[in-house]
């Protein structure tokens, strides 16, 4: 391949390799053929009569020993992953909570009370009392009431009323609206222990109230909350890829997901003595740049630069150019305290719930983040003096390369300022064809997919030029914004329809939302689409669809699954979950239409993931009745004074 | 593309600002901090500031705190490369430039140059907002054009002025294109300009927009019973209810036209223009597009009222005069007439009556004796309109009704002035109109046209014949007249107690939506327009449409004039926001007001009683406010004890607040309103019982302020002095 043509990752790794540093990918190599049970989910490890295997094509087992087949086998094992993708997305939405109540009561130095709007809003949603009322008060409050959300006794989650109605009915008729969430966490574990639920359907209920439970629960609440106290995102100019490490400054990456420790250290590094003390060793000055979800976190509230995704944070201490790898938890990989040993990174666990053997721990406490930060600063600062000049790479220098912060919120004010904020053009202008639907894509990359191939990169081209507007979070954002898609510039590269009304609102096609937590951005933006009027009455209606196409983590099953729960179209990339189970394979794909009015789909060739979601798009068009030409409708008097609903006073 | 419009708008926004700015400090300068400020007799203050904020701008101190928030709302310009989106700023920027240039106009009526100046109106009170509010209440005028530059020529401005007029459309004038401004052709061809013809010119400036936006605001106020500061409400309310669009003739457009453009577009209004700029197509903020340009002038205003979403059904009507609202209001100056009809010493009528099926001909226009072109001109022309009528639902009843719109369908037509009703009409005909064509015949056509269209439900048949000649009329007047005296007794004899209907009108409720009127034989619309008859015929013609029957059911209570079935219809009706109604109380549940009120009543504690003031009376009033303020008290479908809106015919019914004592209890109301009342007042004061009442009344002459009138009712003895406390 060309050398121009290279993307930033393909050259990092061209020259890991070189270095003779070890990746993931060498590390995927090494496991192929990676074990087969395991791979169709026929391999079960709950209890010492196994590990039982059951054989999917000849002679062998049906039944493990204790008589559980197949689809017990697959559901049990696809219930586990989304109980535990709910556990990470909500133990970090714990954390934030928590952050938000000390916050409030003044234990939290650093720390303080951003969006005041947005925190009047959950306490309404919350039935927090506002009036008359100090800010602290009220977000102690609201802070408490989260809290609760993890372990009341009784009771649905607050925000599941966001929804829209008929979504409220669906999950109350089939029994799927989460309750705490702590207790569907435990009750998934309880139920898939060896004699639990061993009936598939009854199984996968539980994986949808217990993703549901991370959706309406463990995401929004870190989203809502993180907002409070961080700021709601608003669009920012943004920089992305390795380049963004500076070759003559101390470099500082903040790699994992909770943004509390990065919106700490970004705090820290303002203060002017840091930059002195930079100063002091020859540096230039100092970077914090963001990797994986924290990259994703501190680029649309504050467009700190974002030196990559999840498959890069080998790459970030390849460049030789990091002083320090400060990490949080989720998607941290252990290999990287052997890839740190390359270089003079210094690699730094923050949370005594997740070290890594090899890594310094500074332990990070809400009551003293500051200092915590601090000191990690300083760390980096004094490590650059040991920094190996000769084994500085970094791929190329990054301009301002996408623009990101499109918040629910900012949707809103994008369509209409703050007069007429509302989903009314967006609803329009998918009424009307110019945009034929919004896909969300979200989730991780993959090893399994060549570095150079960029799938989602491909995919979305393909969607933009056909006048389909896209959302992007997590990691499948990351790729998105390297790969040049987030920038207004882009509206070039759409259809007609897509790029009038790119024109005409300034956005880039695909907009960046967020962290894999901000899925519940997706969720709201959804909700509030059907409540807008005139693409039905429930997200089941709306032409919309989901996909991950390089999907990695238990994460990704828990956000498919409360997408698909909550009346999504979901098509996951390369292979199934529950392969190895034809009845559970059903259910998913086909039987669960029947149930939430959206299924799954898994699809191994990733080059026909876009035709996939843009069929299904077609359909609901068609479904809605806004497939077929209209007439111009003009207004007569009779005619304008039906136009009532929007004029008349709220009961 | 639209970031260029968008990076215009975004400038002109900051020169708007900043001009203010220069503007307002030079008014500090002169007038001080503290110094009044305020567009004439409107009691909703710099109107898009108040409907938008809430902030009631009252000094020039509040002004620089508006101008503040209006420059805190200035976004950053979009960036050349990697731009963040921009229309959100866009629209801010819009409304930021229209804070800022109601502030400019304000200090313009302070410190000058003044808005009315030659041609140019300046800001529309608040009178004639609710006079032409009910216009668009009634559909007459779906909405109106902000005309921004100029036509490539006069005779282009007039056939685009002309056009819109026919298309019912109010034509607001604003801003010129390289110092000519539509207005300014206009009147260079002569054209009647004026609230009355519809062409309405406010200022040669682009800041002058801001009257016919803060227009809009207002009525979403009055009418729409929208609450201040809910702004979102009030420009949804512009978005559905007034069809209004940005018309932009010219060569160019500046940054300043952009921003007020933009500031448009958050009310729904889009912009469509002759000129060569980059359009904005996408829907959402408005109905269709929002920005259409290169059109062509000649097709220009079908455009507009195509992307403007708006359905205009015209009658074509049969005759050589164009037809429509608009000329409704023009008037025949004496040199300008070909002919006039009636006046003083020349016997004239117009006189419908219904007739058998076998007795009418659909269609028949006859002119009995000369016709226009065998008249000599001048005036003392004698006339007789005799329209006879069948309809399978005709009933006499409506014969007054259908009479009474014949001074509506007959003005409306270019060049026909029309005047007075039954035996004391007074029209007249324009040289102009003769020139064209137009003859007595046309008359006919007319009244057919429209008496088929628009009582069509009622009427199978139309015939109408002319007589010229003196000798006839004078004949026929007597047959009429006594037709006409029946008439009245009829009606006369017509009590609430007689009837076991009354009727709704919930006409006003597409800009009111909680109001209802229920309108009795004793107690007309508010508006005055809609009597017991009215209701009745409006149910015939649409049994769907806004005059209801309502039967009244038990009596809840005689005294106050409930009943269950109209306090059912009012709960239902109102959106379930009230849930009583009296027809007879003033405080107890008083009706409802739309804002189309001919008259306001309000308490004056002190003296025990109510004034009365009327819509014409815009001087201050002994309750301490104006007739515009009271209006903003008594609008909106609220019920206000001790505040009632009204028609000027309820105060000489018998059921006059007869639960409150009745028309004893007036004290104050202005000398016109006594005078125009005249004979009706005293007889019914009579009837009651009253001495000499009208005489007790004081007016403006004699009292101004409430002690001044309590000093008066004790000089006279009102008879209020011995009637038992109001509350």
């Amino acid at each position: 391949m060309d050398e121009k043509q290279k993307t930033v990752d393909q050259i990092m790794l061209d020259r890991m390799k070189e270095i003779k540093v070890e990746t993931m990918y060498d590390r995927y190599h090494a496991q192929l053929p990676q074990c087969g049970y395991g791979s169709l989910a026929l391999c079960c490890r709950h209890c010492n009569y196994g590990p039982c295997n059951i054989d999917p094509f000849g002679p062998g087992p049906k039944k493990g020993v204790c008589g559980a087949d197949a689809n017990t086998f697959a559901a049990r094992h696809y219930l586990r992953m989304s109980g535990a993708g709910t556990a990470c997305h909500s133990d970090h939405a714990r954390a934030a909570a928590h952050l938000l109540v000390s916050t409030a009561r003044g234990e939290a130095p650093g720390y303080r009370i951003k969006d005041v709007d947005k925190l009047m809003m959950v306490a309404e949603c919350f039935g927090v009392k506002t009036k008359d009322r100090k800010i602290n008060e009220i977000a102690e409050e609201v802070g408490e009431m989260a809290l609760m959300e993890f372990g009341k006794p009784y009771g649905t989650l607050l925000f599941l009323k966001r929804a829209p109605e008929a979504r409220q009915k669906i999950w109350e008729k089939l029994g799927i609206a989460p309750r705490a969430i702590d207790r569907e966490v435990t009750e998934s574990m309880h139920r898939t222990g060896m004699g639990g639920d061993q009936d598939y359907r009854n199984l996968t209920k539980q994986a949808m109230r217990v993703s549901l439970a991370d959706g309406w629960g463990g995401c929004m609440i870190a989203t809502e909350l993180q907002d409070i106290m961080f700021g709601t995102p608003k669009p920012v100019q943004g920089r992305s890829n390795l380049g963004v490490l500076k070759k003559d400054h101390v470099n500082i990456v903040v790699h994992g997901h909770e943004p509390q420790l990065a919106e700490s250290i970004v705090l820290a590094a303002s203060d002017p003595e840091v930059e002195k003390a930079a100063k002091a060793v020859g540096a230039k000055g100092l970077v914090v740049a963001g990797l994986c979800c924290t990259a994703n976190e501190l680029l649309v509230r504050h467009g700190i630069p974002m030196a990559g995704h999840m498959t890069m944070q080998e790459g970030a201490i390849s460049t030789g150019a990091v002083e320090v790898m400060v990490v949080d938890i989720q998607c941290v990989m252990q290999a990287l305290a052997e890839t740190a040993k390359h270089f003079h990174t210094k690699l730094v666990t923050t949370l005594s719930k997740a070290k890594i053997h090899g890594a310094e721990h500074v332990e990070f406490e809400d009551e003293h983040a500051l200092e915590a930060a601090k000191k990690i600063i300083m760390m980096a600062i004094e490590n650059y003096k040991n920094r190996d000049n000769k084994k500085v790479f970094i791929p190329s220098a990054s301009e301002p390369n996408l623009i990101a912060g499109f918040s629910h919120e900012t949707i809103k004010y994008m369509l209409g300022g703050r007069f007429r904020a509302s989903y009314r053009p967006l609803n329009d202008n998918i009424m009307n064809g110019r945009i034929r639907g919004v896909v969300g894509i979200a989730g991780c990359t993959s090893p399994r997919v060549e570095a150079g191939e960029e799938s989602y990169v491909s995919m979305v081209k393909e969607l933009i030029a056909n006048d389909f507007l896209v959302v992007a979070t997590g990691c499948a954002a990351g790729q998105c914004a390297s790969g040049g898609l987030m920038l207004p510039e882009l509206k070039d590269a759409c259809g007609k329809g897509l790029k009038e009304v790119c024109e005409a609102v300034g956005i880039p096609p695909v907009l960046h939302s967020g962290a894999c937590v901000d899925n519940s951005r997706i969720l709201i933006a959804c909700s509030e689409m059907a409540k807008e009027g005139g693409l039905g009455n429930d997200i089941s209606d709306l032409p919309v669809a989901g996909a991950c196409l390089e999907w990695m983590s238990e994460k990704a099953i828990a956000i498919g699954q409360f997408f698909v729960a909550s009346g999504i179209y979901v098509v996951f990339g390369m292979n199934s979950p529950v392969a190895g189970a034809p009845d559970m394979q059903r259910l998913l794909t086909k039987e669960m239409e029947e149930m939430v009015g959206a299924r799954w789909d898994f699809e191994k060739d990733l080059k026909k993931i876009g035709r996939m979601l843009m069929d299904h798009i077609e359909k609901k068009r068609d479904a809605l009745g806004i497939n077929v030409k209209k007439e111009r409708k003009l207004y007569d008097m009779a005619e304008r004074r039906a136009l009532e609903r929007e004029c008349k006073p709220v009961p | 593309m639209s970031k260029i419009i968008c990076s215009a708008a975004i400038r002109g926004a900051y020169q708007i600002v900043d001009k203010a700015d220069k503007k307002l400090s030079e008014a500090i300068a002169q007038k001080g901090r503290d110094c009044k400020v305020e567009f004439p007799n409107t009691a909703y203050y710099l109107p898009i500031i108040y409907s938008m904020t809430a902030i009631a701008v009252k000094t020039l101190e509040d002004c620089v705190h508006v101008l503040g928030l209006a420059r805190s709302m200035l976004p950053p310009l979009p960036a050349e490369k990697h731009w963040v989106p921009y229309l959100g700023h866009t629209l801010d920027a819009g409304m930021a430039t229209l804070f800022a240039e109601e502030i400019y106009e304000a200090c313009k009526y302070l410190i000058g140059p003044h808005p009315v100046d030659g041609i140019w109106l300046g800001a529309a009170d608040d009178i004639i907002m609710r006079e032409r509010g009910i216009e668009f209440v009634d559909g007459t005028a779906p909405g109106f054009a902000a005309i921004v530059g100029c036509a490539p020529d006069a005779d282009t401005a007039v056939k685009i002025a002309r056009e819109l007029q026919q298309k019912n459309l109010y034509v607001f004038i604003q801003s010129d294109n390289l110092g000519v401004s539509f207005a300014e052709q206009l009147a260079e061809k002569g054209v009647q300009m004026g609230w009355d013809t519809r062409l309405v010119p406010f200022g040669k400036e682009t800041s002058a927009a801001v009257y016919s936006l803060g227009f809009a605001n207002r009525a979403a106020l009055s009418f729409g019973n929208v609450p201040p500061g809910d702004f979102k409400r009030n420009l949804l309310y512009n978005k559905n209810r007034i069809f209004a669009f940005v018309l932009a003739l010219g060569t160019r457009v500046t940054d300043e036209q952009y921003a007020n453009a933009a500031g448009a577009i958050n009310y729904g209004f889009p912009t469509i223009t002759n000129i060569d700029i980059p359009e904005i197509l996408p829907t959402g903020v408005c109905t269709y597009e929002h920005v259409v340009s290169r059109v062509p002038v000649d097709k220009i205003v079908d455009k507009c009222v195509e992307v403007r979403g708006l359905k205009i059904s015209i009658h074509k009507i049969d005759i050589p005069v164009a037809y429509g609202p608009a000329f409704e209001g023009e008037r025949i100056r004496k040199e300008d007439m070909q002919i006039e009809i009636g006046g003083p010493g020349t016997p004239a009528f117009e006189y419908v009556c219904a007739k058998e099926i076998d007795e009418v001909e659909d269609g028949k226009i006859q002119v009995i004796g000369p016709d226009l072109d065998q008249i000599p001109p001048g005036p003392g022309v004698s006339l007789g309109i005799m329209v006879e009528v069948y309809g399978r639902k005709m009933q006499p009843d409506f014969e007054p009704i259908f009479e009474r719109q014949m001074h509506r369908f007959l003005g409306e037509a270019q060049g026909l002035f029309h005047m007075g009703q039954r035996d004391i009409i007074r029209h007249r005909i324009s040289k102009d109109a003769f020139k064209a064509g137009f003859r007595i015949k046309h008359i006919g056509n007319i009244i057919h046209a429209k008496f088929h269209a628009d009582f069509g439900a009622i009427l199978d048949k139309v015939q109408v014949t002319f007589y010229t000649k003196k000798e006839d009329v004078e004949r026929l007047l007597k047959e009429v007249r006594t037709a006409y005296a029946e008439r009245d007794a009829r009606l006369k004899g017509m009590t609430d107690e007689s009837v076991n209907m009354f009727y709704s009108c919930t006409l006003c409720q597409s800009f009111a939506p909680t109001h209802i009127c229920v309108v009795s034989p004793e107690r007309s619309g508010l508006c005055g327009s809609v009597s017991w008859l009215d209701g009745k015929a409006g149910y015939e013609i649409n049994p769907t449409g806004p005059n209801q029957p309502i039967e009244r059911g038990k009596v809840v209570d005689d005294r106050l004039g409930q009943w269950e079935g109209t306090n059912s219809f009012i709960y239902n009706g109102s959106n379930r926001s009230l849930e009583k109604v009296s027809l007879y109380s003033i405080m107890t549940d008083p009706m409802t007001s739309c804002g189309c009120f001919e008259c306001i009543s309000a308490m004056l504690p002190m003296t025990n009683g109510i004034m009365v003031v009327d819509r014409d009376f815009t001087e201050m009033t002994p309750c301490g406010m104006k007739f515009s303020t009271l209006a903003g008290t008594v609008g909106g479908g609220l019920q206000t004890p001790g505040f009632m809106g009204h028609s000027k015919f309820y105060l000489s019914s018998r059921k006059f607040i007869s639960a409150d004592g009745g028309l004893a209890r007036v004290v104050w109301m202005p000398k016109a309103l006594k005078e125009e009342l005249g004979e009706m007042l005293v007889k019914t004061a009579e009837s009651l019982g009253l001495e000499d009442f009208v005489n007790k009344v004081a007016d403006e002459t004699v009292a101004q302020t409430e002690e001044e009138v309590l000093a008066y009712l004790q000089k006279v003895n009102h008879p209020v002095l011995t009637l038992a406390p109001m509350f």
